[in-house]
C-alpha cells in the first residue's frame, strides 16, 4: 500500500477496448427547496472504463457527489440513464439495486460512515452479514471473517481488529471504511472525498492504498474530490462545473 | 444477520429503552395478579352460589306449590332424559325466625326450606357445608350429641374459631334446660316464700288450687304428643328426674293454665322439637380477631312463623330445635336460610291433601350429570312445561345480575389495566423515534451497502419485540410470583403497616384465593408483547422509508 504513487505504469491498462464498465447518460437532477428549483445535475455524460481510475473535480456545490449517488444508485435521477457493464441499473426495482449495491458496488465516503457500535471487524462484515440472512451467514461466517480479518491486515489494521470506530485515528477509519467496501468484491469503488477529513500525510496515505488497489486489482474506481492534486494521481479527471462535464482530459 | 447483531448492540447501548419498558413489566405483573385474585374470588363465589343452589329449580309461582311431585320428576326426567342425574322436591317460604339472646326474642326474616334429607344432597353441596362431621357424611335433623367441628372444617387451617361449638348439641341443651329449672325454681320459691307470707297474712295457710293443679299436669305429661322426636338411644342422662320438673311446675299455679305449643309436653332435656338447619349468619358473628361468635348453639330451640297454604295463607308458628348449622361462605344464603325437613314443613303448612293422602311441593331442585348443557336441558324443560304454571332456572340466571355484575367488573378492569400497557406502548413509540433519528446516518450507512429497506425496519421491530419479551417476561414472572405468594405478602403487609389488608370476617374467607388461568397469562402476555411490536412499527416504518443520501448526510 505505500508504493510510489507517482509513478504510473501506462502500459497494459485501462481497456479502452472493452465496452465500458459504468457509463451515465444525460443525467440530471433537480432538488426543489420550496419554490426555488436547485439544478444540481444539467445531462452529465461521462464512462468508466474496467480497471479506470477517474477522478471528479470541482467546486463545491457542482453536484459531483450528487453524480456520485447517482452512480452509487443511493439517489434517483430526474432523467438520464446509468449503465453498468451494458446494463441499465438505474431504473431496475428497488430489491435489484439494493443487491447490486452489496455486490457490484463499494463506497467511501468523507466521514468514514463506520457503525459506532460495531468493531472494525464487524464493520468489514456488515456487507456480507447484510447480503446473507441469518441461517446462510452460519455456513459463511468463517470464510468471510477470514477475508475481513486478510483485509484489515493488509491494510496495516490487525491489531485493531475489536476496537470500535472511536477508539481509532480518522485514518484508521478510513482504512476499515475500504477493507469494508472492497469485502464483497465490487466490480466498482465509488469514493466520496475520501481523503477530506484527513491531513494531508494520512490523505497521503489513503490515496496510496486506493491507487494500490486500481493497479493491483485492477479495480475500478471513481475517486470525487475537490483538490486537483489529488486529481492527478487519478487515469483521468473529469471536471464538473455547475452540473455539467466541462472539459474530459 | 446485521439486524439481529444491530438489535443486539442497540440494547446492549441504549438503556433508555429498557426504561420504557417498566411500564410494561409492571402492567403485565398487575393484570396478572388482578386477574388470579378476582378469577379467585368469582370462583370462590360460584362456588359457593351454586353450593346451595341446584343446577337447575323447577318451581311453581305460588307458594302454595303443586301437588304430586312424584308424577312431576317423572314427567322432568322423561323431558330431559338422560341429562338428569337427580332430583329432589323442596318447599321454600318466606318466615320468621325467633329466638332468644339472655332472654330477649329476637325476629329476623328469612327463607325457610323444606328438604329431604335422604336426597337433597345428590342434588346439591348442601351437606358439605355443615358444621357436624356425621351430618356431612348424611344429614340428620336429630340433634347429635355433641362433636361439632371448632375448627373451620373448609378453611382448611388448624386453628379453632368456634371454641363455643365444643359444648353443642345434647350437652348444651341438657345444660340450658338445667339452668332454666334452676332459675325457674329460684323464681318459684321466691314467689312461693312471697305467697306464703301474702296468704298468712290474707286467708291463712294453705293454696286450694294446688290439687287440682297436679291432676291437670298428669294428664297433660300422659299424653304427651308423639310428634315430638324421641331422644336417640343411649343418648343423655337424666340430669334430673323428671318428677322435680313437674312439681317445680305444680309450684307455679299458672304454668298449667299456660298453653303449651300444639298442646304437648315434653321434657326439654331429653327430647327435641323438629329439627332446624340454620345459616351460620343468622346466628353468629365474626369478630375482628376471626373468632366466630355464636347467638345460639345446636340444642336451642327457635320459633319460626311461616304462611300457611291456601287462601289467604295464615301465619303458624312453630317450635324447632337448632341441630346443625350450614355455611356456604356466601352470606346472602348464610344469614337467610333455614332448612327443616320437608315432610314436617308440608304438614305444618296443610300441603298434604286429606282425602287423597298427596303432598304438594312449591320447587324441585335438579342435578344434571357432569358436562350437560345447562342452558339446553332447562330451554327443554321449560317447552315441557306450560310457563304460566311453571318456571325452571339455572343456578346462574337465579344469580345473574351478580354473575354478571362480577364479569362485567373484570372486563371494566382488564380494559383499564390493558391501556396501562397501551400506555408504555406510547412511552416506546416516543423512544423509538428518537433512536431512529438518533440512528439516521447508520440507516443511511446500511441503505449503501445494500440493506433493504424491510431489513432496516426489521430491526426496528426486533427491536420492540424483544424490549416487549423482556418487559412481559419480568412482569410475567413478577406477577406469577405475587398471585402465588400472596397469602405471605399480606401478612407482611399487615406486620409492616399494623393494619388489617384482609379482614375475614368481611369476606368469610381466611386467604385471599387466586387461580392463575394459564389462558389468560398468555393473552396478557401476548398482548402486552403485540403492543411493544406495534408501537415500535411506526419509528421502524420511518427508518425504512429514510432517504439513503439525506441519511448520510444527517448530523
Amino acid at each position: 500500500m505505500s508504493s510510489s504513487t507517482l509513478e504510473r505504469s501506462t502500459g497494459a491498462r485501462p481497456d479502452l477496448a472493452l465496452p465500458p464498465l459504468l457509463s451515465v447518460e444525460g443525467l440530471t437532477k433537480r432538488y426543489r427547496s420550496g419554490d426555488r428549483v436547485l439544478e444540481v445535475l444539467r445531462g452529465v455524460d461521462c464512462e468508466l472504463a474496467t480497471g479506470e481510475f477517474v477522478a471528479v473535480v470541482g467546486q463545491s456545490g457542482s453536484g459531483k457527489s450528487t453524480l456520485l449517488h447517482l452512480m452509487g444508485l443511493l439517489d434517483a435521477a430526474d432523467s438520464g440513464s446509468v449503465h453498468l457493464a451494458g446494463r441499465r441499473i438505474d431504473n431496475l426495482p428497488g430489491k435489484e439495486r439494493d443487491r447490486l449495491r452489496n455486490t457490484d458496488i463499494g463506497m467511501v465516503f468523507q466521514a468514514y460512515h463506520l457503525l459506532p457500535e460495531l468493531t472494525a471487524l464487524e464493520n468489514v462484515l456488515a456487507p456480507l452479514m447484510v447480503r446473507h440472512g441469518i441461517f446462510a451467514w452460519f455456513s459463511v461466517r468463517a470464510e468471510a471473517k477470514r477475508r475481513a480479518t486478510e483485509l484489515l491486515e493488509q491494510f496495516g489494521l490487525g491489531g485493531r481488529l475489536q476496537h470500535k470506530p472511536r477508539q481509532l485515528s480518522g485514518g484508521e477509519m478510513q482504512r476499515v471504511a475500504i477493507a469494508r467496501a472492497l469485502v464483497g468484491n465490487p466490480r466498482l469503488l465509488l469514493a466520496d472525498e475520501p481523503t477530506g477529513n484527513l491531513d494531508a500525510e494520512t490523505g497521503a496515505g489513503i490515496l496510496d492504498v486506493l491507487c494500490s488497489l486500481n493497479r493491483s486489482a485492477g479495480l475500478s474506481i471513481v475517486l470525487v474530490t475537490h483538490d486537483a492534486s489529488i486529481a492527478r494521481r487519478a487515469d483521468r479527471t473529469v471536471r464538473l462545473t455547475a452540473g455539467r462535464v466541462e472539459t474530459a482530459h | 444477520m446485521y439486524k439481529l447483531l444491530l438489535c443486539w448492540r442497540y440494547l446492549r447501548t441504549r438503556w433508555i429503552a429498557l426504561a420504557s419498558v417498566v411500564s410494561v413489566t409492571l402492567g403485565v405483573a398487575t393484570m396478572i395478579v388482578v386477574n388470579a385474585v378476582m378469577a379467585g374470588f368469582s370462583h370462590e363465589m360460584q362456588t359457593r352460589i351454586h353450593g346451595i343452589l341446584s343446577d337447575l329449580v323447577f318451581e311453581s309461582h305460588s307458594l302454595s306449590g303443586f301437588q304430586d311431585p312424584q308424577w312431576h320428576m317423572e314427567e322432568i326426567r322423561r323431558a330431559g332424559g338422560d341429562d338428569i342425574e337427580g332430583m329432589t322436591p323442596t318447599v321454600a317460604v318466606p318466615a320468621m325466625l325467633n329466638f332468644q339472646i339472655r332472654g330477649q326474642w329476637i325476629t329476623r326474616q328469612v327463607m325457610l326450606i323444606g328438604i329431604d334429607e335422604a336426597t337433597h344432597a345428590s342434588v346439591s353441596d348442601f351437606g358439605r357445608y355443615l358444621q357436624h362431621p356425621a351430618n356431612r357424611e348424611q344429614l340428620s335433623f336429630d340433634l347429635r350429641d355433641g362433636g361439632y367441628d371448632t375448627v373451620d372444617s373448609q378453611a382448611g387451617s388448624g386453628d379453632p374459631t368456634r371454641p363455643a361449638l365444643e359444648a353443642a348439641g345434647w350437652p348444651h341443651r341438657r345444660m340450658r334446660v338445667e339452668r332454666e329449672r334452676l332459675w325457674r325454681e329460684k323464681l318459684d320459691a321466691d314467689q312461693a316464700a312471697a305467697d306464703a307470707l301474702a296468704g298468712a297474712a290474707a286467708e291463712g295457710p294453705g293454696n286450694p288450687v294446688r290439687p287440682v293443679d297436679q291432676q291437670v299436669d298428669a294428664v297433660l305429661a300422659a299424653t304427651a304428643s308423639t310428634t315430638v322426636s324421641p331422644l336417640p338411644e343411649g343418648e343423655g342422662t337424666p340430669a334430673h328426674d323428671v318428677a322435680s320438673e313437674q312439681s317445680s311446675a305444680m309450684k307455679d299455679p299458672f304454668k298449667a293454665a299456660r298453653p303449651q305449643e300444639e298442646g304437648t309436653r315434653m321434657d326439654p332435656a331429653k327430647e327435641q322439637f323438629t329439627g332446624v338447619v340454620p345459616g351460620i349468619g343468622l346466628a353468629s358473628f365474626r369478630d375482628s380477631n376471626g373468632m366466630d361468635r355464636f347467638l345460639t348453639l345446636p340444642g336451642d330451640d327457635v320459633k319460626i312463623t311461616f304462611p300457611t297454604a291456601g287462601t289467604p295463607p295464615k301465619a303458624v308458628s312453630d317450635t324447632f330445635t337448632i341441630v346443625d348449622f350450614y355455611e356456604s361462605k356466601m352470606s346472602e344464603y348464610d344469614s337467610n336460610f333455614v332448612f327443616v325437613p320437608i315432610a314436617a314443613l308440608q304438614r305444618m303448612r296443610g300441603m298434604i291433601d286429606p282425602h287423597s293422602g298427596l303432598v304438594s311441593v312449591n320447587s324441585i331442585q335438579i342435578k344434571l350429570r357432569d358436562g350437560a348443557n345447562l342452558d339446553e336441558v332447562r330451554d327443554r324443560l321449560r317447552k315441557a312445561f306450560p310457563a304460566d304454571l311453571y318456571a325452571v332456572a339455572s343456578w346462574r340466571d337465579k344469580q345473574g345480575p351478580l354473575l354478571a355484575a362480577v364479569d362485567m367488573e373484570m372486563a371494566v378492569l382488564n380494559i383499564l389495566l390493558f391501556l396501562i400497557i397501551a400506555v408504555a406502548g406510547f412511552g416506546i413509540l416516543a423512544i423509538f423515534f428518537m433512536i431512529v433519528v438518533e440512528k439516521t446516518r447508520d440507516i443511511g450507512i446500511l441503505k449503501s451497502l445494500g440493506a433493504r429497506a424491510n431489513g432496516i425496519a426489521g430491526i426496528f421491530l426486533g427491536y420492540g419485540l424483544f424490549l416487549g419479551i423482556v418487559g412481559a417476561g419480568v412482569g410475567l414472572a413478577l406477577g406469577l410470583s405475587i398471585a402465588m405468594n400472596i397469602n405471605t405478602i399480606r401478612i407482611g403487609v399487615e406486620w409492616l403497616t399494623g393494619e388489617r389488608v384482609f379482614d375475614p370476617s368481611i369476606y368469610y374467607f381466611f386467604k385471599i384465593p387466586t387461580i392463575i388461568d394459564p389462558v389468560t397469562v398468555t393473552w396478557i402476555v401476548a398482548g402486552a408483547v403485540g403492543i411493544a411490536v406495534a408501537s415500535s412499527v411506526l419509528p421502524a416504518l420511518r427508518a425504512a422509508r429514510l432517504h439513503p443520501v439525506e441519511a448520510l448526510r444527517h448530523e
